[in-house]
């Protein structure tokens, strides 16, 4: 199995260079894109058109399992040993929200990091080319493609402006 | 004349320009003065360590704890470190949230910040229980007795509340940091690629990595954002559950939140001051942002002035001759001097602020800066030590006879703190060179075509 994917890679200057290269490679089959940049941007986003990520749902599950955790390891390990202190209730709701909000964040916070992780090796990154000057100020586009559409991609990506095209084959 | 003034909240800089400035903080060879401060951190670190070992070999005593003052020094630089923290993640989470612009250049060393001061708090209570090898006890494990904390004390609140803030904001600054580190990566060479390349998790800047990046930013920014609030407020709840007069107060949990985000300015003005002379990203952090430091020092300050205030006129009007006496001798009572440092240090000096002039002058703020910080330590004990030396019987009244061991490990917890800081400006990137590059919009082809 080759190391490398087949395909070209263009570098952009100008963001909306690369945001019209985008649209165009889309709008003519291309799939499978990767974009670098060196910080999110909202017209490159526009631009590839992925819908939201669904890492909020890892947050909203963590919140959720660390709230109750809170609330149950107080109330359960309150009624294990109960002490009965005042004529106070055993399992005492006001004190335990204390313990229920700092899981919730703690848990919310640690599974939302957990969902950066997994979704984003959810696409392999392996074999796509990629430059150092991506981290820096280009735009990156990579276009997985076969070897008998890497001229016409190399065509398409000069004349939207990219100021370099390489292939890997 | 009208003239369109530049927003100086958006950098001058080109991308590739704020990759070299930040990136050469880095690479650089570290200077003469740099390894000076570093040997002091690191010796006063070494103090740290061994008044720590004293403590564990012959006990507690060794400080100066005596009945009625069991909470003294320590917990006293406890609440001050925690506090210390609290300015980092208000700048990098909630003014996140708000859009604040002027945060992004000096939000990483605050955030930064908050990490090693919550680091230098978390020894505290520690050292404090005397027992040191047995501070798990404090956790919910299982055990062979099946006995578990007690989950209404106040006390194991602040466990939590600690251990969370720690975590938490250390994934902050962690996550945060990701992307810059594969900057740094691609820009230097050798062994420093190989770490640098560990340490950015493969990180490349592909749009399936943005993607959920940007997105998870933003949820565990609005997760930090009441994590803020709470923290201090639990530290507030050590005292303020309990009903020792002076402690005893519903107004503590915002008291010591708007108190927590004052001293931490203060102590971010300390640091960054002279750090962007000595690392040269003087047009990185300008005048615009401590401008806004300013304006949020003189807000919190003008909230603590007002809580004191306050404070002194809810034990008037208690009738409680308890609470008056306290507050009576906290003023003219054996510890004024602290008293009153307290309340020039942080309610007056901070209204200096209102000056445009004192505001933009950097020696001025740094000196303010300096009497925040002392201030600030000085609020603590008060709270701390003054209203334990007096509660109900005046026969039970006492002073504190500190010692060598709680000075030394208050001045450890400073080289301990600034150890940390001290290597991590040196080798990490300490202006967030993504998000300065977010803010830089980028070039265009069709606006240049048009005549630039």
């Amino acid at each position: 199995m080759a190391t490398s994917m087949s395909g070209v890679l263009g570098s952009f200057d100008h963001i909306d260079a690369a945001c019209d290269a985008i649209r165009e490679l889309k709008a003519t089959g291309h799939k499978d894109l990767t974009v670098y940049s060196a910080a999110p941007n909202h017209e490159l986003e526009a631009a590839i058109g992925d819908p939201v990520s669904p890492v909020r749902l890892f947050t909203l599950i963590g919140g959720l399992t660390g709230c109750a955790a809170g609330f149950g390891v107080a109330i359960w390990m309150s009624r294990d040993w109960p002490l009965l202190v005042g004529g106070k209730p055993i399992a005492a709701i006001p004190p335990y929200v204390v313990i229920g909000f700092e899981l919730t964040i703690l848990i919310g916070a640690l599974s939302t990091v957990a969902g950066i992780i997994i979704l984003s090796m959810m696409k392999s990154l392996k074999g796509r080319p990629y430059d150092p000057r991506f981290s820096d100020d280009r735009i990156g586009v990579f276009v997985p493609c076969r070897a008998d559409q890497i001229v016409g991609v190399e065509t398409l990506m000069t004349q939207y402006g990219s100021v370099e095209v390489s292939r890997d084959a | 004349m009208a003239v369109i003034a530049h927003d100086p909240s958006v950098p001058t800089q080109t991308h590739a320009e704020v990759t070299r400035d930040v990136v050469r903080t880095i690479t650089e060879k570290p200077t003469r003065g740099y390894y000076i401060l570093a040997g002091t951190m690191a010796f006063l670190t070494l103090v740290l360590f061994v008044t720590l070992g004293a403590l564990l070999k012959y006990g507690i005593g060794l400080a100066g704890y005596a009945p009625p003052i069991m909470w003294s020094v320590y917990i006293t630089t406890f609440v001050f470190w925690v506090g210390i923290g609290h300015a980092g993640t208000l700048i990098s989470a909630i003014l996140f949230l708000f859009r604040s612009r002027w945060r992004t250049a000096v939000y990483r060393s605050t955030e930064a910040m908050t990490v090693f001061a919550v680091m230098t708090a978390a020894l505290f209570p520690i050292i404090h229980i005397g027992r040191q090898w047995l501070f798990y006890w404090l956790l919910p494990y299982p055990n062979q007795r099946f006995l578990w904390p007690n989950f209404k004390s106040p006390l194991l609140w602040d466990v939590f509340a600690i251990s969370t803030y720690l975590t938490v904001s250390s994934t902050f600054l962690m996550v945060g940091l990701v992307p810059d580190i594969a900057a740094v990566r691609d820009h230097v060479s050798g062994w420093k690629k190989k770490l640098y390349g560990m340490l950015s998790l493969g990180w490349t800047g592909a749009d399936s990595q943005w993607r959920h990046y940007s997105r998870a930013y933003l949820y565990l920014a609005a997760l930090c954002t009441p994590l803020v609030l709470s923290v201090h407020s639990v530290v507030s709840w050590d005292f303020a559950m309990s009903i020792v007069p002076g402690w005893h107060g519903t107004i503590f949990a915002p008291y010591f939140v708007a108190g927590a985000i004052y001293s931490g300015v203060g102590m971010v003005l300390t640091l960054i001051i002279p750090l962007r002379k000595m690392l040269r990203i003087e047009h990185m952090i300008t005048e615009y942002h401590f401008d806004n430091l300013a304006k949020l020092t003189l807000l919190t300050g003008s909230i603590l002035f007002y809580a004191y205030a306050m404070e002194y006129f809810v034990a008037w009007y208690s009738g409680s001759p308890y609470e008056q006496v306290t507050f009576w001798r906290r003023a003219f009572g054996p510890n004024w001097w602290a008293g009153w440092s307290m309340i020039i240090c942080n309610a007056f000096v901070s209204q200096l602020l209102w000056f445009r002039k004192i505001r933009t002058n950097l020696t001025s703020l740094f000196v303010i800066s300096i009497f925040i910080n002392i201030g600030m330590w000085f609020e603590r004990y008060v709270i701390v030590v003054s209203s334990l030396s007096n509660d109900y019987v005046p026969y039970a009244w006492g002073t504190i006879n500190p010692t060598w061991a709680d000075w030394c490990i208050l001045a450890g917890s400073f080289g301990w703190f600034g150890l940390w800081f001290t290597l991590f400006y040196k080798n990490f990137p300490i202006v967030a060179i993504q998000e300065i590059k977010e803010m830089i919009p980028m070039p265009r082809r069709r606006a240049a075509a048009g005549g630039h």
